[in-house]
């Protein structure tokens, strides 16, 4: 796999680099590119998948213990489907949570790491790898086409989907923006980028939410939920939303409910 | 027994399916809690974008469909905001307001200090017909100065809804520009100029 990615890598820079000259064609150029590539003998973020798999199974922490009797929502250790059915309750912490959230929680509790690096390393940059964008692409990868359930009968899961559904609609800061500004409306485009209308169930949403996490090819490293709302935020000109915060949790509930249905394919790969 | 089991425990698996139109609710108190704790981390001098005006919080409410009381009291507190020009004309210099058209820079947070913000009209509306990336989140703008016959009070009627669109409409998706002072009044003037001068690619045929 590593060797044909060696071998994709040179393609992938030649294409971006060709792709200057009109908006259009470079977004046609890369939509061809990444139709080509969303392939796991292919995709980046599969290297994620692969450092992933390692990071659940190593032994660190105040305890040297690993993660795998980390409890997703399905039991101890078991992954499968599990990514599919969150953000969920978890009665151990009292909170809802999402698989980020999760994670943190298993290595505090399980493995006495402290997370202070984790959280620097929250999103990967050249040379850096993320422990936390890793573990989001390996343990996504385990609910490959499985259909996005993520619980709605809980109280506290009920309370998370109103407090999220508040906070898509609620407008503030020098723009007036909210996430409905832009995502609200069927049809609507940001210069030439097509905007998905995330406000209710439909097939558009579960295009949205069954493709995360995905390698960003404009960024170059395999991203999460946390981090696109992250830059949501960033591009309405509130100040950076904190990690694995309650807001971010509630937003993804809500998004995950108007998503469901939705087969997963992550990592995918996009623009 | 085991089938009885499995009889109750049926109802309580379907329960997870349940529409969200059920009672799913978070009174606005908790929600600020919420959005307080999302943006704990935040800088001090960020904060204020955090919290909301009167107006965001009656359009966030409404979702942008205040009722027409609503909609009035907000009309006329944003008209209060409106700070005109001294000057008759409005229209500064287009070739820098089709500049400000393209500039979506500033405001954010990754944005280096001392970024001099755009408007970014070109992400909302279409203006010039020649330009062919804009974004339709807002209405068309091909041709606005043309179509309003150039006149003086249309071109200030525009540099109004540029400074505070909520001065004219309650609720609009635009930026309060000039409230906000996301633009200065100079830049305001030259966006105008780009709608309104005959000359303007806006105003091409």
């Amino acid at each position: 796999m590593r060797h044909l990615l060696l071998i994709a890598m040179p393609l992938f820079a030649l294409l971006l680099g060709a792709a200057a000259p009109a908006m259009e064609d470079s977004e046609k150029e890369i939509e061809r590119y990444r139709a080509m590539i969303d392939d796991p003998m292919a995709n980046p973020g599969y290297l994620a998948v692969d450092r992933g798999e390692q990071i659940w199974s190593l032994s660190r922490g105040t305890k040297s213990a690993t993660l795998e009797a980390c409890d997703l929502g399905q039991g101890p250790g078991v992954l499968d489907g599990a990514y599919a059915r969150m953000p969920r309750y978890f009665a151990d912490a009292d909170q809802v949570m999402d698989l980020e959230q999760r994670l943190a929680y298993c290595m505090r509790s399980l493995q006495g790491l402290d997370l202070k690096d984790i959280v620097a390393r929250r999103f990967g940059s050249p040379g850096k790898t993320s422990d936390m964008e890793d573990l989001v692409a390996f343990i996504s990868n385990k609910s490959q086409g499985h259909k996005l359930a993520a619980p709605l009968a809980h109280p506290k899961e009920r309370e998370m989907y109103a407090i999220g559904e508040a906070m898509f609609y609620r407008r503030s800061a020098i723009n007036d923006f909210a996430c409905a500004t832009c995502h609200g409306e069927d049809g609507r485009r940001i210069r030439l980028q097509a905007l998905p209308n995330l406000t209710r169930p439909s097939l558009q949403v579960q295009q949205v939410m069954g493709t995360w996490p995905a390698y960003r090819v404009s960024q170059s490293q395999t991203r999460t939920m946390q981090h696109r709302l992250w830059d949501c935020y960033r591009q309405m000109r509130m100040p950076p939303p904190d990690y694995l915060s309650e807001g971010l949790t509630a937003l993804s509930v809500f998004l995950a409910h108007n998503g469901e249905g939705a087969t997963i394919n992550a990592p995918s790969i996009k623009r | 027994m085991i089938f009885l089991a499995a009889l109750l425990a049926a109802p309580i698996a379907s329960a997870q399916t349940i529409s969200p139109a059920d009672p799913a609710t978070a009174s606005p108190a908790r929600v600020d809690a919420a959005i307080a704790a999302t943006f704990a981390g935040a800088a001090v001098a960020w904060m204020p974008r955090v919290t909301q005006d009167e107006t965001q919080r009656l359009c966030s409410l409404r979702r942008n469909e205040p009722t027409q009381a609503e909609a009035d009291s907000i009309v006329a507190r944003e008209s209060a905001t409106l700070v005109m020009p001294a000057e008759t004309t409005v229209l500064g210099n287009w070739r820098n307001g089709e500049k400000i058209a393209q500039n979506g820079q500033g405001g954010q947070f990754s944005d280096a200090p001392g970024t001099v913000s755009g408007g970014n009209c070109y992400a909302c509306h279409q203006m010039a017909p020649a330009e062919i990336s804009y974004g339709t989140l807002g209405p068309t703008l091909a041709g606005y100065g043309r179509l309003h016959d150039f006149k003086p009070e249309a071109a200030r009627a525009a540099y109004a809804k540029v400074y505070n669109p909520q001065s004219a409409f309650a609720c609009s998706s635009m930026p309060r520009f000039g409230h906000n002072k996301i633009l200065t009044e100079q830049q305001i003037k030259d966006i105008v100029a780009y709608l309104f001068a005959p000359d303007s690619p806006v105003n091409a045929p």
